[in-house]
């Protein structure tokens, strides 16, 4: 066991922190707001290898683990990059194109408890829609589909479609591959989650150590100091949650895959929430204008929370599989 | 970013939980919490068992009879020793996690021949003369007086929350050596028998009713001059090598208990009704469940991260505060959330209609003092605030 960064992660992690530092500052954010995708931007993230990390060298792929990816799109949460970074990274094993970039995907995931109203990501951008069910995989041509725009969308940066119907598709895979996409989709929206956790944190602590009050930085005062203290904590939290889960995808002797994906969710979740709204309390009025990035953080932690099963959706599930290790032997009350 | 155990690691849990399936039940069930010479007996007896084994001391130095286990091996035995519900370190808690590694790491070669040993075969019991009332998270603000009289210094103050006092041969006991240096510059560290001429012990009631803590009066106590572990003056440093430990991994075992608590919470659900059904059967109930997995799992996983990171200083991190703030936190939430299933059984403190009353409450008060003792919540957040987020201190006078 050596469950910490190898060097090669923590090159890695470096590259796309600064790569990310440098195309997505909060500047080029506000041009892209309503929306969200930018054709050079997306060459220049599968350059990156954002797409094709995970898809095995011998098909053109990086051959890196779920370890690696998620290390990777923490990186990508933190700077909020758009576009369905997620899906695409998901289809690269399976529609052409999609993991050097030329293909962008979308994706609709219709197993969990919230599927309706059928609000489709980024649609104006896609080629084309994998769609989760249960028991199937398929992929629809996203040009074909009849759907709205919604004219003002949550997240500034996560243009919707509302869909009127939902086409047949083309078939890819059955349930294996509906639960293995999923699994993976819920430990890479975790780590956009954990991302987003630690920009709050980053941004509440900078602005804690300049804004005075009484004379004094208001990060020295206990009451302020405290909220960021318990910001870090759920931070690591979640970072520890979403290592387990990227290290357990990737060797599944190691532990349940499904409950440290589902548990990476529910935790990164909850941090990234909570973090966006403890920074907005920092900021005090400031953290209320759209001037502070937090509210992207906000919009897009409440985006992702609802993507590859929500907090009750996973609570519950892991309730189920935790039950099922009650009736391992040794316990008694 | 690998969580495998390595064969080697796989072969020490089977030889440790073979061992553990045949002693863990040959121990029998621990005594009353009241019954101070029972629980003694009980908890060094199974400390000798651990000894002859050689699993005692997983982490100390095999110079010292220790294990010198791998962090990793480290990681196993806790969670062998959680599984197979075995005795808790119970009186030999102090020894073995604070004051034998402070010896090791800061005592003479006589200190160590004269405790190191015996702390590890359970042959002594060790309390801590740390807090006093005047003194508790601002520790450094001690009064308690150590003078230098010849051989000896002639120590007078009190002491508090001085855990096992009753049961304890020696004392970790910090004293203030020089009045007139800045606080933490004045302090000395000391070893002193419980048996000298001027304690007094009285037992603090707890809010559970009972408990292990007491207050320590010193009168007069005097205290060989050979017995102060570092240089004079030099206490609070060593004092610190200590707290790390203490916020390091001595929670370890316990943090993987409450999984199994929350197995047998669930186990409760069942039998316990909600408006004519099992309480399980109410989906908010299992939600909350489900919540606890995730946050334990997370902590688990934070400890193996921790751990493998101290591997590279050998001295636990700075992020063990984050740790302990976040399980003591998690522990009450869950302990209180056994309190709700118990329903109205709770108005009992014995077991109540088949209902474990007595061991659900006991642990929720219990779990009260998480937040309080080897610093507050409101330390540990002081500390990541200040010494890692770098924020300014708040003014002191």
């Amino acid at each position: 066991m050596d469950f910490q960064l190898s060097e090669d992660q923590e090159s890695l992690q470096a590259g796309v922190r600064s790569f990310c530092d440098g195309h997505f500052p909060v500047e080029t954010l506000r041009e892209l707001e309503y929306r969200g995708y930018d054709a050079a931007l997306w060459a220049e993230l599968a350059e990156l290898g954002v797409f094709n990390l995970r898809l095995a060298e011998a098909e053109g792929g990086i051959g890196l683990g779920t370890a690696d990816a998620v290390i990777v799109f923490a990186e990508l949460g933190r700077r909020l990059v758009p576009g369905p970074l997620v899906w695409t990274h998901l289809a690269a094993e399976l529609v052409p194109g999609a993991g050097d970039g030329k293909t962008v995907v979308g994706g609709l995931d219709l197993c969990g408890a919230e599927r309706e109203p059928l609000l489709v990501e980024h649609l104006a951008d896609l080629d084309r829609l994998i769609v989760l069910r249960p028991d199937s995989v398929s992929c629809v041509d996203a040009s074909a589909l009849n759907a709205e725009p919604i004219e003002v969308p949550l997240d500034p940066l996560t243009p919707v479609h509302h869909l009127a119907e939902l086409p047949e598709g083309e078939s890819l895979g059955g349930t294996e591959l509906a639960e293995r996409l999923r699994l993976a989709g819920c430990t890479l929206a975790s780590a956009q989650l954990l991302g987003l956790a630690e920009a709050s944190h980053e941004l509440a602590v900078e602005y804690a150590k300049g804004r005075k009050q009484f004379g004094r930085a208001i990060g020295s005062f206990q009451a302020v100091k405290h909220i960021l203290a318990d910001m870090f904590v759920r931070l690591e939290v979640a970072r520890a949650a979403v290592y387990a889960a990227g290290a357990t995808l990737d060797d599944p002797g190691v532990g349940d895959a499904a409950r440290a994906a589902g548990s990476a969710k529910l935790v990164a979740g909850e941090a990234a929430l909570q973090n966006a709204r403890a920074c907005i309390q920092v900021h005090g009025g400031m953290g209320y204008t759209w001037e502070v990035p937090v509210h992207y953080y906000l919009k897009r932690s409440w985006v992702l929370a609802s993507v590859f099963g929500g907090a009750e959706e996973h609570a519950e599930a892991l309730a189920r599989c935790v039950e099922l290790d009650a009736r391992a032997p040794g316990t008694s009350l | 970013m690998d969580l495998r155990y390595s064969k080697a690691d796989e072969e020490f849990r089977a030889e440790l939980r073979a061992w553990l399936e045949k002693e863990v039940p040959a121990h029998g069930s621990p005594p009353a919490i009241s019954d101070w010479a029972k629980r003694r007996s009980y908890d060094t007896g199974w400390q000798r068992k651990l000894y002859e084994a050689g699993y005692a001391g997983i982490n100390w130095p095999a110079e010292y009879g220790g294990r010198d286990a791998s962090l990793t091996e480290q990681l196993v035995y806790y969670e062998e020793i959680a599984r197979a519900r075995a005795p808790y370190i119970g009186v030999n808690f102090v020894g073995i996690l604070h004051g034998g590694p402070t010896l090791i790491a800061e005592g003479t070669p006589e200190q160590k021949a004269r405790h190191v040993p015996y702390i590890l075969n359970g042959e002594q019991i060790w309390c801590q003369g740390f807090s006093e009332p005047g003194a508790g998270s601002d520790l450094a603000a001690l009064q308690t007086r150590a003078e230098k009289r010849g051989d000896h210094y002639l120590v007078n103050g009190q002491k508090i929350w001085c855990s096992f006092a009753h049961a304890a041969d020696y004392c970790e006991l910090l004293v203030r050596t020089d009045p007139d240096a800045p606080k933490h510059r004045g302090i000395s560290w000391l070893i002193l028998p419980m048996d000298a001429d001027g304690i007094e012990i009285r037992p603090l009631r707890t809010l559970a009713g009972e408990g292990e803590f007491s207050e320590v009066f010193l009168n007069d106590v005097k205290v060989p001059i050979e017995n102060r572990v570092g240089e004079e003056n030099d206490g609070w440093r060593v004092t610190n090598v200590t707290l790390r430990f203490e916020r390091g991994t001595a929670f370890a075992s316990e943090m993987i208990q409450l999984q199994q608590y929350v197995r047998d919470l669930i186990d409760l659900s069942k039998r316990v009704e909600r408006n004519g059904a099992p309480a399980w059967k109410d989906p908010e109930l299992r939600r909350k469940i489900g919540h606890f997995s995730a946050e334990l799992d997370a902590l688990w996983a934070m400890v193996k991260l921790s751990v493998c990171q101290s591997s590279k200083t050998g001295v636990p991190g700075l992020g063990g505060s984050a740790i302990k703030l976040f399980y003591s936190e998690l522990y009450q939430r869950i302990a209180e959330f056994g309190i709700e299933l118990l329903g109205r059984a709770r108005l009992s403190r014995e077991d109540v209609a088949g209902l474990p009353s007595q061991a659900l409450l006991q642990r929720a008060m219990q779990s009260l003092s998480l937040t309080i003792a080897a610093g507050s919540s409101q330390i540990q957040r002081n500390i990541i605030s200040e010494r890692i987020l770098g924020l300014p201190k708040e003014p002191r006078p």
